[in-house]
């Protein structure tokens, strides 16, 4: 979906930073990023993930510049964003 | 901070919009609030490398045209104060409070999601969800999906992904082919739709469209890498990186519901023939007064800015009369949408397999991790709230509660602020303001 000349961002996901287009929500960078496994973990402890992707379900909820249970999927990326998941343990 | 508007709009799709310019043009001071940070909705959702469609284009440079008009992106309504006010959370302004002399709700509708045995794997999403992250700019391309449910949402979801470059290998469908047969042929009654269909399903006639069938399983290490379908006996396992399943919508009422207007058996809010709702001051357009496309949501939309029935001309001349003539083309329209959405109703009713819960031991509350089996143990939905927790987590038991409705018949809890999770700020700014109790 990249065109050229169009505006890029820089974000930084758990410590690794992500170039996206303007307009992209932080839930698609989240898998830019290659959060495959899961953003969140359930009070059982399993991982988690966006699953409605129009802000109902609260399960893609992240920190996004210090701001806790921010909705990835309602969230744009923003020059110089910081966000952080609760960490998943990857496969 | 109390900002006071002739007219708050609750909701930025097709009706939102559309309420919203009807009216500005009658005069009237309005804000036009969402939770997305973009306007449009769900249907006209716009992402990067997406320009806003030609419908959107339209109405967005129309409401640029009237000064009166406030968007507030990205907010939130918290609770209902009262009297006519709302306490609302921006992402940039914060808690806010907000009167109004007559309130839109056009809030539309959210995704039926129903649950299945490994459905909380990251990779598993509803249908439209796809579509709206695959919008949002969410890399789709070279992965194998697979999509189901129930619904029209399907094929859109099944063009987004396609388009995107995901390779989708089935269609799972839980309505009979008989029932979607019948309905495509019904199509050729509404050209606009059927022009619609056709350049959605363009190229497609190599996908997998399965009737009668539902996913049974997903499976998976950390993630989705195998969905299990079953089509009446047989069992069919693919090897896939995403499942998007969802089985249409249902109406978002939540603030409804607060206000205390009337909602039907379908779950939609009550309205009269301009689109009042039970409670004085109060409209509601578009899905969430029951499921019907933008469309219909549109005119629905047009209609309830005009406000016929509340005090709404600005201008001294009579508005009933003036309202009347240019409502009856409007009600025209409406009731042809309206037979439209009952067809679509009618092919994709829930199957009494789609109602039969699945396995104890899936979960049903993913907020707080509750099984069907604790839940199941109880005889009505406040019950096994209070001893299981179920939807009493973060998502307010919109989720669940949705699915229970489904497979235990159970009517919602009435909702009770916060709607959704708010900053302690947002609630100091309601000091002063005292709550709305019904």
């Amino acid at each position: 979906m990249s065109k050229s000349g169009e505006a890029r961002v820089r974000v930084m996901i758990d410590g690794v930073a992500v170039e996206v287009d303007a307009g992209t929500t932080v839930a698609a960078a989240l898998v830019v990023v290659g959060c495959a496994s899961g953003t969140r973990l359930s009070v059982r402890g399993e991982p988690r993930a966006v699953l409605c992707g129009m802000g109902v379900c609260q399960e893609c909820r992240v920190t996004v510049d210090g701001r806790a249970h921010v909705l990835a999927c309602q969230t744009l990326c923003r020059d110089g964003q910081v966000v952080h998941t609760q960490k998943v343990n990857a496969p | 901070m109390t900002q006071h508007f002739d007219v708050i709009v609750i909701g930025a799709g097709p009706a939102g919009l559309h309420a919203a310019l009807a009216s500005a043009r009658e005069g009237a001071t309005v804000a036009l609030l969402d939770d997305n940070p973009r306007v449009g909705g769900q249907i006209w959702r716009q992402g990067p490398g997406i320009a806003p469609q030609s419908p959107l284009r339209a109405l967005l440079a129309d409401l640029s045209r009237h000064g009166n008009v406030t968007h507030f992106p990205s907010t939130r309504v918290i609770a209902p104060l009262a009297p006519r006010g709302l306490l609302v959370e921006s992402a940039e302004r914060g808690g806010v409070c907000m009167t109004y002399e007559r309130l839109i709700l056009a809030t539309g509708a959210r995704e039926r999601l129903l649950p299945f045995a490994g459905w909380t794997l990251p990779g598993v999403t509803g249908a439209g969800a796809l579509q709206a992250l695959i919008k949002g700019g969410m890399p789709v391309r070279g992965e194998r999906v697979v999509i189901a449910g129930s619904g029209p949402l399907l094929i859109a979801a099944l063009a987004t992904a396609c388009a995107a470059g995901a390779r989708v290998l089935a269609v799972v469908e839980q309505g009979s082919a008989i029932k979607v047969a019948r309905f495509g042929a019904s199509l050729l009654r509404e050209p606009a739709k059927l022009r619609q269909a056709v350049s959605m399903t363009r190229g497609f006639a190599g996908t997998r469209y399965w009737t009668s069938s539902m996913v049974e399983a997903a499976h998976g290490e950390h993630r989705v890498q195998q969905v299990t379908i079953r089509r009446g006996e047989r069992r069919v396992t693919l090897h896939c990186e995403r499942v998007a399943c969802g089985f249409g919508l249902v109406p978002n009422v939540t603030l409804a519901q607060a206000l205390g207007c009337a909602i039907d058996e379908a779950g939609g809010i009550v309205v009269d023939a301009s689109q009042r709702t039970s409670v004085e001051g109060v409209f509601a357009a578009g899905e969430c007064t029951g499921v019907g496309g933008a469309e219909l949501a549109s005119i629905e939309g047009e209609i309830a800015g005009l406000g016929v029935g509340e005090r709404s001309s600005v201008d001294g001349s009579s508005p009933e009369l003036t309202a009347s003539s240019r409502l009856r083309p409007l009600h025209a329209q409406r009731q042809r949408w309206r037979r439209f959405a009952a067809r679509v109703e009618t092919a994709f009713a829930l199957q009494p397999a789609a109602r039969i819960p699945p396995a104890d031991d899936t979960l049903l509350c993913r907020c707080e991790d509750v099984s069907v089996g604790e839940v199941r143990a109880f005889q009505n939905w406040r019950d096994a709230k209070l001893h299981t927790r179920c939807g009493m987590g973060a998502c307010q038991g919109r989720i669940c509660g949705t699915a229970a409705n489904v497979y235990f018949g159970w009517p919602s809890a009435a909702p009770r602020p916060p709607f959704s999770p708010a900053q302690i700020g947002t609630l100091i700014a309601a000091a002063g303001h005292p709550p709305q109790t019904e």
